[in-house]
């Protein structure tokens, strides 16, 4: 199988054409490297405290926001496709799939003798309203935007054949979305109120803002999966409570450790720290219709005027590496690893200032706890550093409440974050393509619109890397957006606790997945 | 064994506590004009313990500048550095001087609880004994609109109007003191209404003293000692709110250091025994029960006991 | 008597007003708040396409007044609308956490309102002895710590080593029994905020009134010191007392969103916090009701009994 030969990465058939022959063995094993670990057992009760959940969380897919109505989700639904534990994409309700040359028309085969807990057998006809639910002008959906390029969708016996309007060779990953999830239909509608689902756990109880209780389903599909009896997820959100809930035995997993503190925690008894790298990134966005980031050469000058291992080593006491001002993380099938790492230097900073005809430089930088963790601090670090290059940077610390509408997007220089996507294209083309809702800096780069829409249909795998890495480099070098740190993402567990070998880096908690995939030593 | 220790160290500090204050008494009375010095003679230990540490918190507010080792926002080395003879309480979160902080912090937070309780006071005390001496409509008027204000909960009340106005200092000291004038408010007219009925404003009235006499000479002195003992907790009540606004998310901007936050910013620490979190929090506390004791002292003084 | 049926009548008039315009007042402080409900439930994700699907979906394209006239017209007639964020009747979201609110406020308030009385009366009595030194030192401490903090050492002393528990899970079906252990950090943590104040008025108040010179006849009638101020001082000092108690109490019901948080406590605070921020206007507005009528009923209550102990009051021309 070439999957194992990539070490990060996905074979094209890989995605291009699913097939359940590999499916199977794959799905406990995704990368079919867990030797030393001991058999998954079955039993107990896991109790999860989650650094998110609010009392206005919904059951509605489209506006599924936080990390605990995601991992609730993922804990009753499942997807057309999964993305394993090795960032690679496995079958899931969706049994195989294939593309037509263009990769215009993706054709899934839908799994049969899947059962949602009501009992009512899973259809193609669930699937169709599934995606749909997202689709077309009434759609209140978050996900509206990722759907948006499907023109058709239609049933033919047990397949569903999606057409595009633009040839996507990683359709089948926009299918893993937690958006997405299979749900059962009433007259070609999903019920967004309903917990129905054909996922691992079945809810017995949902209070939003205190908890959820989940029982095991009996009848789930995938045998190797779902090692835990029952599941209690709590929404604990301040840090110091979740730290102590673990440490006190009252849960048995916490997601977002407080990294100040996650030095002390890792010190106490029968705890681990589970620390993983993904492609969760943070972002200084820079409107680059506003003065004067308008100027390359001031984009340029912040750019260099950001001490990111400071950074990584203060804001996220060194659980997460430096970034080099564009999204693709590490983990990423086409990442550049030779692009050189840009570093703090003030004098280059100067540099670039004296180019653009500036002595010095005045900027006011918005931040809020909302786009990240420590994202307050992180701008008065860059206020320190930008002031050895010549830079006054303004820290403006903006109210959580309000910030995605308000500020972010809105004012010229502001914090913000990305989970991060599992390819390149989704990535670019969620946030650095012209016109995409969500380019944050406005950028405007004719060269890498026209690489992105090359890049996305290209089938030779050497091209398309070529590409990509040219892609980055633009972003890097002409982008409007300074990426000094990608942020691992930090859990804590109690020794009871199991998991594989190898966690899920595309989101928190093993890719939201830790429910199915972990279990009680 | 840790129980002897910190009980040792708890009755030291106090013993030390006293001993200043009898000292900084003693010093008082030999440096002070013999009538202030009359009253200092009767001051108790604890209420000269008290103007010592207001005194002591005034001086490093005003000359914070000249006494901090570092800037108020330069940061110095790595983040949590343990206590050292360089940085003496060691650093924060960001590396930058805890000590520093702390004394920058002083002019802050003081600065702006001492400003926030007086505008409050002025306004609510005000009020509420113009409510209370004059009754009728207007009495009506200012009652339901300060029962408007205080049925929206505090905190979210602040929440609302600070995301509507801005986290500026200013508005901050505005809206604080806005919602604290409603509480004084109440306070002031229901102790002047209890006055208002007593024969010898009757008799100031039938004097025909204009209303500016009455509240100020008449009502405010007999008022004066439950609004003096209000006075004590509000002003702490200041740090708390700016605390509480920080756990919201709002507050005061960076990188300006406040105690209220700087409790904030570190109290996850005191989940593994770690103390830094208390130099902020005792720094409030400190100041906190120093002006009680003041207060306390006052309100003694006023009532007219003679023991 | 007359006065006080007449006044009791009055104010719960002017109760309702107040209700009245403080769902005004919020409607309209939401209306002023930056985003609506569309973005705020999109956060990073909105696009304006579907911004505007969901005001068209939810009726928020709507003016102002429409709505407001709208949400008055069914909150008269006793329906307070459906969630916009989940959904649900806004009635079935607080019924359980009105209770849970009450609960908490019930428990904290039967330990912070004898014990601050108590405390404050001995302070009194033996005022400035060593006992009400350290009385006053230890309640202002503990209040100058911000509630987050008191509820973090209590944590840390009571409920690492296992003793109480530090998630406060609850619902109705649990016996008393366990509630009260369930919920003994919160309701300490509270107890520890709410105590100084009303102890520091009760000692403020009757100190006082000892100079007064009923107070010195009685004294001089040679009667025992504590005595004097139960009898005596206690009765006229009642007025203030019975205020900060009232403010203390609304305080215990609507001001509590920082412990909620902390313990996982299910109550109104951390629901209208969160609505809030969703800009969820139907329960906003049912939550800030609630706490309004819960500040009024108080409120009325301690003017009330604070007449009743003042015969002067009862009979003001």
């Amino acid at each position: 199988m070439t999957i194992r030969n990539l070490p990060n990465g996905i074979s094209r058939r890989g995605v291009l054409k699913g097939a359940s022959a590999l499916g199977a063995a794959s799905l406990i094993l995704p990368a079919g490297v867990r030797p030393a670990s001991a058999e998954p057992k079955k039993g107990g009760i896991l109790r999860v405290g989650m650094g998110h959940g609010s009392t206005s969380d919904s059951l509605d897919p489209g506006s599924w926001d936080n990390a605990y109505s995601q991992v609730f989700a993922t804990a009753r639904h499942n997807n057309l496709t999964e993305i394993a534990a090795d960032g690679s994409l496995a079958p899931e309700i969706a049994e195989s799939w294939e593309a037509s040359a263009d990769a215009m028309t993706w054709t899934f085969t839908i799994r049969q003798g899947v059962t949602f807990h009501s009992g009512k057998d899973l259809t193609p006809e669930d699937v169709v309203a599934s995606i749909n639910y997202h689709r077309g002008e009434e759609s209140t959906s978050a996900a509206k935007p990722i759907v948006e390029n499907i023109t058709d969708i239609k049933i033919d016996g047990q397949n569903v054949v999606i057409s595009l309007n633009g040839g996507n060779a990683d359709f089948p990953f926009i299918m893993s979305d937690y958006h997405i999830p299979i749900m059962p239909a009433v007259d070609g509608k999903i019920d967004p109120t309903s917990t129905d689902g054909c996922g691992p756990y079945v809810v017995d109880k949902f209070d939003p803002g205190v908890e959820a209780l989940l029982t095991r389903n009996p009848n789930y599909w995938k045998s190797d999966r779902a090692h835990f009896d029952g599941i209690v997820l709590l929404p604990i959100v301040d840090a110091a409570a979740r730290q102590n809930a673990l440490m006190s035995g009252e849960v048995d997993v916490i997601d977002r450790v407080d990294l100040n503190t996650v030095h002390l925690l890792q010190r106490a008894p029968n705890i681990k720290i589970l620390s993983v790298s993904g492609t969760q990134h943070y972002t200084f966005i820079m409107d680059s219709r506003a003065d004067p980031f308008t100027d390359n050469n001031v984009r340029m000058a912040v750019k260099h005027a950001v001490n990111r291992e400071e950074l990584v080593e203060k804001i996220l006491n060194g659980y997460g590496v430096v970034g080099n001002d564009h999204p693709i993380g590490r983990s990423n099938r086409f990442h550049a690893d030779d692009l050189e790492q840009r570093t703090y230097d003030p004098d280059k900073a100067k540099f670039y200032l004296r180019e653009a005809g500036m002595d010095s430089l005045s900027l006011t930088l918005s931040a809020s706890e909302a786009a990240f963790g420590g994202a307050v601090d992180a701008a008065v670090l860059i206020s320190e550093s930008a002031a050895a290059a010549g830079i006054t940077v303004e820290v403006s610390r903006e109210p959580a409440d309000g910030y995605w509408s308000n500020v972010w997007m809105q004012k010229p220089f502001v914090a913000s974050y990305w989970g991060g996507r599992p390819t390149e294209d989704w990535m670019f083309s969620t946030a650095y393509a012209s016109g995409a809702p969500w380019n944050e800096s406005y950028w405007e780069h004719e060269g890498f619109n026209k690489l992105l829409v090359e890049a996305r249909s290209e089938l030779d795998e050497a091209k398309r890397r070529e590409m990509y890495v040219e892609m980055q480099r633009l972003v890097r070098d002409e982008g409007s957006t300074v990426i000094p740190m990608f942020a691992n993402y930090v859990m804590a567990h109690t020794d009871a606790v199991a998991t594989p070998e190898q966690i899920g880096a595309n989101w928190t908690m093993d890719g939201f997945r830790a429910i199915e995939r972990w279990w009680f030593a | 064994m840790q129980f002897l220790i910190t009980t040792f160290w708890i009755v030291f500090f106090v013993a030390a506590a006293l001993c200043l204050g009898w000292l900084f008494r003693t010093m008082i009375i030999r440096l002070a004009p013999t009538n202030f010095a009359a009253s200092m003679r009767r001051a108790p230990l604890t209420a000269s313990f008290g103007m010592l540490v207001i005194l002591l918190y005034i001086f490093v507010a005003l000359f914070a500048p000249v006494l901090a080792p570092f800037g108020e926002r330069e940061i110095v080395g790595g983040e949590f550095l343990p206590w050292s003879s360089e940085h003496l309480l060691g650093t924060d979160n960001l590396g930058r001087d805890m000590l520093t902080r702390m004394i920058y912090g002083a002019r802050n937070t003081v600065g702006i609880a001492l400003a926030t309780t007086a505008l409050a006071f002025v306004v609510g005390a005000l009020l509420g004994l113009l409510a209370a001496t004059v009754g009728g409509w207007l009495d009506q008027v200012l009652g339901r609109t300060v029962d408007v204000l205080m049925a929206i909960p505090a905190l979210i009340f602040s929440l609302l109007l600070l995301t509507i106005f801005g986290t500026s200092v200013t508005t901050l000291i505005l809206v604080i003191a806005l919602i604290d004038s409603t509480r004084v408010f109440r306070l002031a007219r229901s102790v002047a209404i209890g006055i208002v009925v007593m024969d010898y404003i009757e008799a100031a009235k039938l004097r025909g003293e204009g209303l500016w006499y009455l509240i100020t000479r008449e009502i405010l002195p007999n008022a004066m000692a439950p609004l003096v003992a209000e006075f004590g907790l509000r002003f702490c009540f200041v740090f708390l709110a700016i605390s509480a606004l920080s756990f919201l998310g709002l507050g005061i901007q960076p990188p300006t250091a406040d105690w209220g936050s700087m409790v904030r910013e570190n109290a996850t620490l005191i989940t593994f025994g770690d103390i830094t979190p208390l130099l902020p929090a005792g720094a409030i506390a400190l100041l906190t029960v120093a002006v009680n004791f003041v207060v306390d002292w006052k309100l003694h003084e006023a009532s007219g006991l003679k023991e | 008597m007359a006065n006080i049926w007449r006044m009791l009548a009055q104010r719960l008039g002017l109760g309702l007003v107040t209700l009245f315009v403080i769902s005004l007042l919020i409607f309209g402080a939401a209306e002023l708040l930056p985003g609506d409900f569309a973005q705020a439930v999109l956060g990073q994700s909105a696009t304006e396409e579907t911004v505007a699907a969901i005001r068209a979906e939810y009726g928020l394209d709507r003016p102002f007044h429409t709505r407001y006239v709208d949400w008055l017209g069914s909150a008269l007639q006793g329906d307070f609308g459906q969630s916009l964020a989940n959904r649900k009747p806004v009635a079935d979201m607080i019924g359980d956490r009105l209770a849970n609110t009450l609960f908490l406020a019930l428990y904290a308030a039967a330990i912070a309102v004898p014990l601050s009385l108590m405390l404050g009366i001995l302070a009194a009595l033996f005022r400035n002895s060593i006992f009400d030194r350290s009385v006053n030192a230890l309640a202002l401490t503990s209040i100058s710590f911000p509630e987050f903090f008191v509820a973090y050492i209590l944590i840390l002393w009571l409920a690492q080593s296992g003793l109480f528990p530090s998630i406060s899970r609850f619902s109705v079906d649990l016996p008393l029994g366990q509630k009260l252990y369930n919920t003994f950090l919160p309701a300490l943590t509270l107890t520890l905020v709410v105590t100084a104040h009303m102890m520091r008025m009760t000692r403020a108040a009757i100190i006082n009134l000892l100079a007064s010179p009923y107070i010195e006849m009685a004294r001089l009638k040679g009667m025992p010191p504590f005595r004097v101020i139960t009898r005596h001082a206690l009765p006229n000092a009642l007025a203030p007392i019975i205020n900060v108690i009232a403010l203390n109490l609304a305080y215990l019901i609507t001001g509590v969103v920082v412990v909620e948080v902390v313990f996982v406590y299910p109550g109104l605070g951390q629901l209208m916090v969160d609505s809030v921020a969703k800009r969820d206007i139907p329960v906003v507005q049912a939550v800030a009701l609630i706490f309004a009528a819960a500040y009024v009923l108080l409120n009325l209550t301690a003017d009330v009994l604070s007449t009743l102990t003042n015969p002067r009051l009862m009979h003001r021309r």
